[in-house]
């Protein structure tokens, strides 16, 4: 009776502890999105009032009529997209020879490629500007892909380098003996098997690429070719801080991250969870 | 003979490995490994933007002993290690107890992953601006909250002291990643097997016996991992000061006050041995630990 009593106890303070960690992780987004429905005067009510009296929809229309928001949208998904697609097309063959293939000079390799992953971009933030000025390709959307490269590549490789490492052996010798080659071996058979640790890979970079704010700030001075963080960033101006629109448009970009996390959460963890840990 | 066959079997694996690493070192070389350079080299010359006839002459050092009398960049050392030292110590202890806690089977675990992922899929900048909202001096949850707690007795106006800055910033920064270090670490947690912790029952360890010789030596590598990226990302904040700030209140960090350097006073030369202090001084933080790690990141 008391061991069963005890255990109860246990169980509601553990239950306490985790609604409270989930509900300081959350109060923020639900502040936000009630921000977002309250009309003009109950944004500035003192002391702060919770529930909107009536639900006002006009924030959601300000953010795609005052801002260029549907087209910060657009510049963000085109960045990240094109970032995760080249960064996983040029570093998975090298995460194959990294993972699998023996030679020497690979720790350096890894070594060399975890610490260009830890670049500060600020450090290569003058260099880079001076390039893409030169070649003109300030405000275009090649000239922010480029400087992507520098933190998505490192990162793709590394990812996919601990996923390739942990196929068992036995796949390649088989190929071998049906006489593939290794390169074979690899877009015939290592690819394929590899696939949903790709997918894993991709939802990591995209998010990197799609939060990124230095480069964006810096290389998209043009107010249309701002990416997402870069654009809501830029809402204030002197005259005001649009706390309505910058809350709809917080909730716009947050939705969709939320639906993705809940349905890859598995994944995402998978990804984020082999790239640090040794196995 | 059998030996020479082997050889040239593993110079071919050598040989195929370099043709498949080529693009991706080949790409790195030019947008990563030149640019770092580049700003080394423009570091040790005097390049203003804005005065092109000065034909950007070489200075050697002059960039980097400017650093030192200026007492600006001086303040942003100091802001930034203060912040990446109480970020990391509070979002260690957090993220650890919290994995500690939830290391085990219960119901809602899945919303609770997803939940912690939240903060860490969302752009800092956006983050930034939510908290700045929150922290409103008139019409803010956290003035709201507080004073219906008790803990103050009038609203205050976080964002206009230098402490209340630090502080507000803090809470954003933990409350964006303490959760994500609770994630890495347990995962770690749960790689650890169940029959280690029969034993130690079986030998007699009590509960923080068990804590101390099995579980904190076995997941000590995954800790000092996510202590090593989290240490760097402190170090080298950025979006949320900027966002949040704007530098104000001496809450300029360094990268930010480079990044002033470079594009808003167009000062290259200075801007860029800023940007090379920040790039050494994450080096040596790196070195630190993986001195303390050992060999077990790679292989």
């Amino acid at each position: 009776m008391n061991k069963k009593l005890r255990k109860n106890v246990k169980n509601i303070l553990f239950y306490l502890f985790v609604i409270v960690f989930v509900g300081i992780i959350v109060l923020p987004f639900i502040w936000q999105f009630l921000t977002s429905l309250k009309p003009m005067s109950e944004i500035s009510a003192i002391p702060a009032k919770w529930i909107p009296s009536k639900i006002n929809v006009q924030f959601y229309f300000n953010v795609f009529q005052k801002h260029p928001f549907a087209k910060y949208l657009i510049n963000s998904l085109v960045v990240a997209t094109c970032t995760t697609f080249l960064s996983i097309l040029i570093g998975a063959s090298a995460a194959y020879a990294l993972g699998r293939l023996r030679f020497k000079g690979k720790k350096f390799m890894m070594m060399a490629i975890l610490s260009i992953s830890m670049f500060p971009t600020i450090a290569t933030l003058s260099p880079i500007y001076l390039l893409l000025k030169q070649l003109n390709l300030l405000n275009t959307y090649a000239g922010l892909v480029i400087p992507y490269i520098t933190f998505a590549l490192p990162l793709s490789i590394w990812l996919l380098t601990n996923f390739f490492s942990q196929l068992p052996r036995g796949f390649e010798e088989a190929a071998a003996i049906d006489g593939c080659s290794r390169i074979g071996t690899f877009f015939r058979i290592m690819l394929p098997l590899i696939k949903p640790a790709i997918f894993s890979v991709a939802l990591i970079v995209f998010i990197n690429a799609w939060n990124e704010y230095i480069y964006a700030l810096t290389f998209m001075t043009d107010d249309m070719m701002r990416t997402v963080p870069v654009g809501i960033a830029m809402f204030p101006s002197n005259y005001e801080m649009p706390w309505g629109d910058m809350a709809a448009a917080s909730v716009i970009v947050t939705v969709p991250l939320i639906v993705m996390v809940l349905i890859f959460q598995k994944k995402i963890i998978a990804g984020l969870t082999t790239g640090g840990i040794k196995e | 003979m059998k030996k020479k066959k082997f050889n040239s079997l593993e110079r071919t694996e050598s040989r195929t490995a370099w043709i498949m690493m080529a693009p991706a070192l080949i790409v790195l070389a030019v947008v990563a490994v030149y640019p770092i350079l580049r700003t080394f080299w423009l570091s040790f010359h005097q390049m203003q933007l804005t005065d092109p006839g000065s034909g950007y002459p070489f200075i050697g050092l002059k960039n980097y002993i400017d650093i030192f009398r200026d007492s600006r960049a001086l303040e942003s050392i100091g802001f930034t290690l203060k912040f990446t030292v109480t970020t990391v110590v509070f979002e260690l202890l957090i993220g650890f107890t919290a994995a500690l806690i939830m290391n085990k089977a219960f119901k809602g675990r899945g919303i609770v992953r997803a939940a912690i992922l939240i903060p860490w899929a969302i752009p800092t900048s956006v983050s930034a601006l939510m908290w700045k909202f929150i922290y409103n001096d008139q019409y803010g949850l956290f003035n709201d909250i507080l004073y219906k707690l008790g803990v103050i007795d009038s609203y205050k106006a976080w964002l206009s002291t230098a402490d209340g800055s630090f502080m507000a910033l803090v809470i954003t920064d933990i409350w964006k990643t303490a959760p994500y270090m609770a994630l890495l670490i347990l995962a770690g947690l749960q790689m650890i097997s169940e029959s280690l912790y029969e034993s130690a029952k079986i030998d007699g360890a009590n509960a923080v016996q068990r804590l101390l010789f099995v579980t904190l030596p076995n997941v000590k590598s995954t800790v000092m991992v996510a202590l090593l990226f989290r240490t760097l990302d402190a170090f080298r904040v950025f979006d949320l000061v900027s966002v949040m700030t704007g530098g104000a209140n001496k809450t300029e960090s360094v990268s930010l006050y480079a990044y002033n350097n470079l594009m808003k006073f167009l000062d290259f030369g200075y801007g860029s041995a800023m940007a090379v202090m920040i790039f050494v001084i994450v080096f040596i933080i790196s070195l630190l630990y993986m001195r303390a790690m050992g060999d077990q990141l790679s292989e």
